[in-house]
């Protein structure tokens, strides 16, 4: 199939403006995402094509807007709520973890709350800690949620028109670092469903599990690998819920070696989680301990190089990977 | 009352029968659940609404098919008024599979989004955000029915009193936010949480339209509510009502209420409100002792009916248990 060179932005522009064309209960509010296009640009031009009754700016009432968007979508539409950092929808988690999660098991399965919350987290230029963090194991935790977190154009784009038509509330975690990132993305109807990881580099020596902004990160650190003889497979989930569990261990149990590379904080994260998922159902297929590289448990401070020692960066990827590769027995043996 | 004399705009014998009939259907589900609750066979909380039930008699007889509500922790009587099916109401609080929500949701989460009710909830002033997002749906649609969501004095307190409230004004919505302020947020008096009582006026504040109306009075709120109703399906909504009224208890079926002075609790049960609606059906519909004693019949039948039912149905099998969560 023919495709074009998107940025991230455009790719998530070019989904919202292909479902709202082809569902017109698909609509969007946010702070500033009419007339402005929303601070990173993805609601550009919306306003225009769609006008204001299904683009619509929003007071900063965060706890407010996702109530409103949550109820829209219990009463039958498809609405997409943009917060503007990740940080401030916690202003909003009644909404998403009391009312939206749980309507659909409290009400025998009869309700359904196809509701779109995007938003974007992660570290990025010294925005501090109430702008910086990346909160998926929050949503993670919670049953009833789906959390999305793409890291190229492509995935971004297919994984959004799949949100909006599918019926649970999606957590759709964009990356600040990716919204001027380029990738290529097909042309045509393109869908992604939900619960399928993509190999991002096929590998046989380790298998790395990231997503988000830690996918080019990790990319970067196979590269360099790979010039040293080391062969890496880079794995995306795309979906942390659902999670392709069946991709996960299939290239566990081909490379016998794991690390999962998180930007989040170590400490009741999803890789801890997701580690627990190959060690009770791949333990006796590892050749190595799972390696996790995360972020430091504490919030992100503002001072860049102290920003960049927070999380995870190319370099504690390159050592976990060494890691798990001295730490094989075959290795050990040799050593 | 009117002294004989015609009523301009008097709600029509239809109404108020139905005002009644729902009142009254309301008083003995609640009354009858207690004895149920009591016995053991309801489990759970059980948040009675007896005192108030002319708010949700009045309010819903102004509505019409399309509309939708919200609904709060005390939610009985707002499903009742609704038009829902006592049978499946009965039966989920009896945690039966023929229930509302199949057992899974119980007294707090009772919804029928078929018939445009959104649900009661177990977090208070969570429905107000609820029903604005419902209103926009309906002006995204092009749709021109009205939400009403029952709300509490407690609830108005919180942040999303406010910030939905807000939205719905700068988006002119077909939303009514009906304030039932029956001078309690649990067990704490509304003067100790809020220092101006008339919550009407916070609407006001933000270019609301409000109104304060006695809530013991049913057809004092079906016609204001009727206005209210007129007024959002020209556009102009949303509109505020703050009805005054007063549990006939303490807040849940296990809390004695002592807080609450018997002096207080006189005043308003003197005023109550099946008590008034049966009234008005009698002097202004001229309905007879008879036929009114047919309607209480119907609806003391209609409950004993839905637990017989509910007794006799059965409960969410493992298997379809283990099914169901397959989807999270």
């Amino acid at each position: 199939m023919a495709e074009r060179e998107l940025m991230y932005r455009e790719a998530l522009r070019e989904a919202i403006d292909e479902e709202m064309a082809r569902d017109p209960t698909v609509f969007i509010i946010g702070e500033g995402i009419a007339e402005r296009g929303g601070s990173y640009k993805v609601t550009e031009g919306l306003l225009a094509k769609y006008g204001p009754g299904r683009v619509r700016d929003t007071p900063i009432a965060e706890a407010g807007m996702i109530g409103v968007g949550v109820g829209a979508a219990i009463a039958g539409a498809r609405p997409i709520v943009e917060i503007l950092y990740v940080d401030f929808a916690m202003l909003g988690m009644d909404m998403i973890v009391n009312q939206a999660a749980k309507f659909r098991l409290m009400t025998g399965g009869e309700g359904r709350v196809p509701f779109v919350m995007r938003t974007q987290g992660g570290t990025g230029g010294g925005v501090a800690a109430q702008h910086s963090q990346s909160l998926e194991a929050l949503f993670y935790h919670i049953p009833g949620l789906r959390v999305v977190m793409p890291s190229t154009p492509s995935d971004a784009k297919g994984l959004l028109k799949y949100a909006l038509r599918q019926p649970d509330p999606v957590m759709f975690l964009e990356h600040k670092h990716l919204y001027m990132t380029r990738g290529m993305v097909p042309d045509g109807e393109h869908i992604i469903e939900f619960g399928k990881g993509d190999i991002k580099r096929a590998g046989t020596d380790v298998t790395v599990i990231a997503w988000s902004n830690m996918v080019p990160r990790t990319l970067e650190a196979a590269e360099e690998l790979s010039l040293q003889g080391i062969s890496v497979e880079v794995i995306d989930p795309r979906t942390l819920v659902p999670l392709d569990r069946a991709m996960i261990l299939a290239s566990v149990s081909r490379t016998r070696r794991c690390v999962i590379v998180q930007e989040a904080n170590r400490r009741g994260g999803v890789a801890s989680d997701i580690c627990s998922i190959i060690l009770a159902e791949a333990f006796w297929e590892l050749d190595a301990p799972v390696e996790i590289v995360a972020g430091l448990d504490i919030p992100v401070p503002f001072n860049l190089a102290l920003e960049k020692a927070s999380v995870p960066q190319k370099d504690d990827i390159i050592a976990a990977v060494r890691r798990a590769l001295h730490e094989s027995p075959v290795a050990r043996a040799a050593g | 009352m009117n002294e004989g004399k015609p009523i301009q705009n008097a709600p029509s014998r239809e109404i108020l029968e139905k005002i009644f009939r729902t009142a009254y259907k309301i008083r003995v589900f609640e009354t009858e659940g207690i004895k149920l609750y009591r016995q053991g066979l309801i489990r759970g909380y059980f948040h009675p609404y007896l005192g108030q039930e002319g708010i949700a008699a009045g309010v819903c007889a102004a509505l019409r098919e399309g509309d939708f509500i919200a609904s709060t922790h005390r939610g009985h009587g707002h499903c009742i008024a609704w038009g829902a099916s006592i049978r499946k109401m009965v039966a989920e609080l009896l945690q039966k599979e023929t229930g509302y929500c199949k057992g899974y949701g119980g007294s707090m989460h009772i919804a029928d989004i078929s018939s445009g009710n959104l649900g009661a909830n177990g977090i208070v002033g969570a429905g107000t955000p609820l029903g604005v997002g419902a209103a926009l749906a309906s002006q995204v649609r092009g749709s021109d029915a009205v939400t009403v969501t029952f709300s509490t004095d407690g609830a108005s307190n919180n942040g999303t009193f406010l910030e939905s409230l807000n939205l719905a004004a700068i988006w002119n919505l077909n939303f009514i936010l009906v304030i039932e302020n029956n001078g309690y947020a649990v067990s704490t008096r509304i003067d100790e949480s809020t220092r101006d009582t008339d919550l009407y006026k916070r609407g006001i504040a933000i270019g609301v339209e409000s109104h304060q109306v006695d809530g013991n009075d049913p057809l004092e709120v079906h016609r204001v509510t009727m206005q209210a109703v007129k007024t959002c399906r020209a556009g102009k909504g949303p509109v505020l009502i703050e009805a005054k009224t007063y549990r006939h208890m303490g807040h849940h079926v296990n809390d004695p209420g002592k807080y609450m002075p018997e002096e207080e609790l006189a005043h308003y049960k003197a005023r109550d409100p099946v008590d008034r609606a049966r009234a008005a059906l009698k002097e202004m519909a001229g309905f007879s002792d008879a036929e009114i004693g047919a309607i209480e019949a119907e609806a003391a039948a209609e409950f004993a009916d839905a637990v017989e039912f509910s007794v006799r149905s059965p409960e969410v099998t493992a298997e379809s248990f283990a099914a169901f969560a397959q989807g999270y």
